[in-house]
């Protein structure tokens, strides 16, 4: 899905702006081992968000089997207390979790995106505020407030839990997206599109925005893994839905039936492990992108191959005493 | 030393910010808690009703302002009433003093513990670029980053308590324990710390790790290090005094703003383990619908993320001369 949002950012793009991350994108996500791993992963489970009913071998709600099973042919996972198949749970799970990755981690973006990039584009005391109320949220500890507003909604349901987490998450990457647009300001490209006369909209849109999709893959990612985090944190303490089919609800019952002092430990691991895989994807994922945009992050071992050279020496400065990089080499 | 005041009037603002967030979100919500409360609480004496309708509002005869400024009086000296579920009549002042000494224990020597090796590690395998370290570590650590502090925590319950049984899963200290100066308290206490303590260590390492090597690699770049190379300085000090140095300082700012991030993780470790910390506290309030003693609770762990906030700032204005010349 990653990918998918980088093709759209390339097509909203005229051709002639396309900067060197955004053409280089598809042949350096290839190419990078974590990108590709987490790539694949997230791909696995979004076919189980898709099509759980096929892949499923139960209805993950129905109390029909003996409950409190160990792990069986029958059963791969065991059975919970309630008798409900936990590996038909764990594979209906996955579909929540998605959701609120997607959608809070949009959310969050879209704020972060709306917020820093008119914070720099506006300057003076526009500026200031915005960037204010980004401070201020960035030191508040997001997880005690988030637990503060789910204690005064009662049990968050799904809308809410995204509403809530897009709306808290935005800050650290708005952070990011300001300092990146102040640092075009005074770019010979912008200055150009001013000269001509565009209005503000045009020069956002069709100037800046191109420049700023790498470090909105980035945000999206960041706070993709912090809302998967977050939600399956407050479903697994007791504040999100107690009926819903998630991760974190399979994680709230285990705990609430003491599923590891009662010899059904892998219903209280696995689906920690699903969250634990899906953060990993996408922060997998994002630190590639990182590697991406910032050749300067990239293995060393990649300097043997010799179309990589180049892009170190292009910036002015070579990253490693010659030495090193020469033993690289060999 | 006027970069330090601009951060210790940020510091204020983000207080006003909390306190007031506080303050208006239970008047945002529907209904009138106030009144929920009595009716679920019979119990409830005439003063902890009025000490509730300060803190969440519903009272018909006063201002919006008026109630605001109550309010801030209330919150200045610590006057949150006193707990109305969790162990009803205890100040709720008393609740939380005896919870902040766990944590502060707890969350205050594991993260320092966790800056300080991996800020090491980070910097060591950047300056051994492509060793095994370098090639080992952030691979693991980007995975290890994301994995959810509680889910780290049962497994370490799993393995260590249930399978293995050598350390309690549960509480700070044994039942029927009297806390006392003696050896044996101090060993129970830190027999019940190891598995909390390791679990945080874990899921926050990695951060520290990776940010610490990303900022050696870009000072590694610049032209003083390569300068001290021609010069023909001792390798060690290049690593120390040129490269780390220079990039502990974002770190350090990093550090600050990721405390918020450790006590968020560290509220839901408390949990796992029954630890009778501030974190444990508040969602045992939240669970409970004790308001008064869930507000005191966040306003603390609010401040006392602020407080390192300043204090990193502070030592970053110590040890980095360019904010003291800009300020």
């Amino acid at each position: 899905m990653a990918r998918g949002q980088e093709g759209d950012g390339r097509e909203g793009a005229p051709a002639a702006r396309r900067t060197r991350p955004g053409a280089k994108f598809w042949r350096a996500l290839r190419h990078n081992k974590k990108a590709t791993a987490g790539a694949l992963l997230l791909l696995f489970f979004v076919v189980l968000a898709v099509f759980p009913g096929q892949i499923a071998p139960y209805n993950p709600t129905a109390m029909s089997f003996q409950p409190g099973l160990g792990p069986s042919a029958a059963h791969w996972l065991g059975t919970t207390s309630q008798g409900q198949d936990v590996y038909s749970q764990l594979i209906w799970g996955a579909r929540q979790s998605l959701i609120i990755a997607f959608a809070a981690g949009g959310l969050a973006t879209f704020i972060a995106v709306i917020v820093g990039v008119s914070a720099a584009y506006l300057g003076g005391v526009g500026d200031g505020v915005l960037s204010l109320v980004t401070d201020v949220l960035l030191v508040i500890p997001l997880f005690p407030l988030i637990i503060v507003i789910a204690a005064y909604l009662k049990s968050a349901g799904l809308t809410d839990m995204i509403i809530v987490l897009g709306a808290v998450g935005w800050s650290y990457g708005a952070r990011q997206l300001r300092a990146q647009v102040l640092s075009l300001r005074n770019r010979e490209f912008l200055e150009a599109a001013r000269v001509r006369g565009e209005r503000a909209l045009y020069v956002i849109m069709v100037e800046i925005m191109p420049t700023l999709t790498s470090l909105i893959v980035a945000t999206f990612l960041g706070s993709a893994i912090y809302a998967v985090l977050a939600a399956a944190g407050l479903q697994f303490i007791g504040l999100g839905d107690p009926n819903a089919l998630s991760w974190g609800t399979m994680l709230y019952w285990a705990q609430n039936d003491a599923a590891l002092q009662t010899g059904q430990p892998l219903w209280a691991i696995m689906p920690g492990a699903c969250v634990a895989l899906l953060g990993a994807a996408f922060a997998l994922l994002n630190y590639a992108f990182d590697e991406i945009s910032n050749p300067a992050l990239r293995p060393v071992r990649r300097l043997s191959r010799t179309r990589y050279v180049p892009a170190y020496s292009l910036d002015g400065k070579l990253l490693l005493p010659e030495e090193e990089q020469l033993g690289a080499r060999t | 030393m006027r970069f330090v005041l601009r951060r210790l009037g940020f510091f204020l603002v983000t207080l006003w910010a909390a306190v007031s967030f506080n303050f208006v979100l239970p008047r945002l919500m529907p209904g009138n808690p106030v009144q929920a409360l009595e009716a679920e609480h019979p119990h409830l004496g005439s003063q902890a009703i009025r000490a509730l309708t300060i803190l969440l509002g519903g009272n018909k005869h006063q201002t919006f302002l008026a109630a605001y400024i109550q309010y801030w009086g209330h919150v200045l000296t610590f006057n949150f009433g006193i707990s109305i579920t969790t162990s009803f009549g205890t100040p709720v002042r008393t609740i939380v003093l005896d919870a902040l000494p766990w944590t502060l224990g707890l969350v205050g020597v594991t993260t320092i513990l966790s800056f300080v090796v991996g800020t090491f590690i980070g910097l060591v395998s950047a300056w051994k670029r492509g060793g095994w370290l370098d090639s080992a570590m952030p691979p693991i650590f980007v995975i290890t980053s994301a994995f959810p502090y509680f889910w780290i925590a049962l497994l370490a319950i799993y393995l260590f308590a249930i399978r293995l049984g050598v350390l309690p899963n549960e509480s700070a200290y044994s039942i029927g324990d009297t806390p006392a100066l003696t050896w044996h308290y101090i060993a129970d206490v830190l027999d019940h710390a190891i598995l909390p303590a390791l679990t945080i260590l874990v899921t926050s390492i990695g951060g520290w790790i990776l940010t610490m090597r990303n900022n050696v690699i870009t000072v590694l770049a610049e032209d003083y290090v390569r300068m001290a190379r021609a010069k023909g300085l001792k390798p060690w000090r290049i690593m120390w005094e040129y490269a780390g140095k220079n990039a502990v300082l974002p770190n350090l700012t990093g550090a600050a703003m990721s405390v918020g991030f450790v006590v968020s993780g560290a509220i839901l470790v408390e949990y796992v383990f029954n630890y009778p910390g501030v974190g444990y506290m508040l969602l045992n309030a939240v669970d409970a619908l004790d308001y008064p003693l869930m507000q005191a609770l966040f306003l603390l762990i609010t401040v006392a993320v602020l407080i390192s906030v300043l204090a990193a700032d502070v030592l970053t204005a110590i040890l980095d001369p360019r904010t003291r010349e800009l300020g």
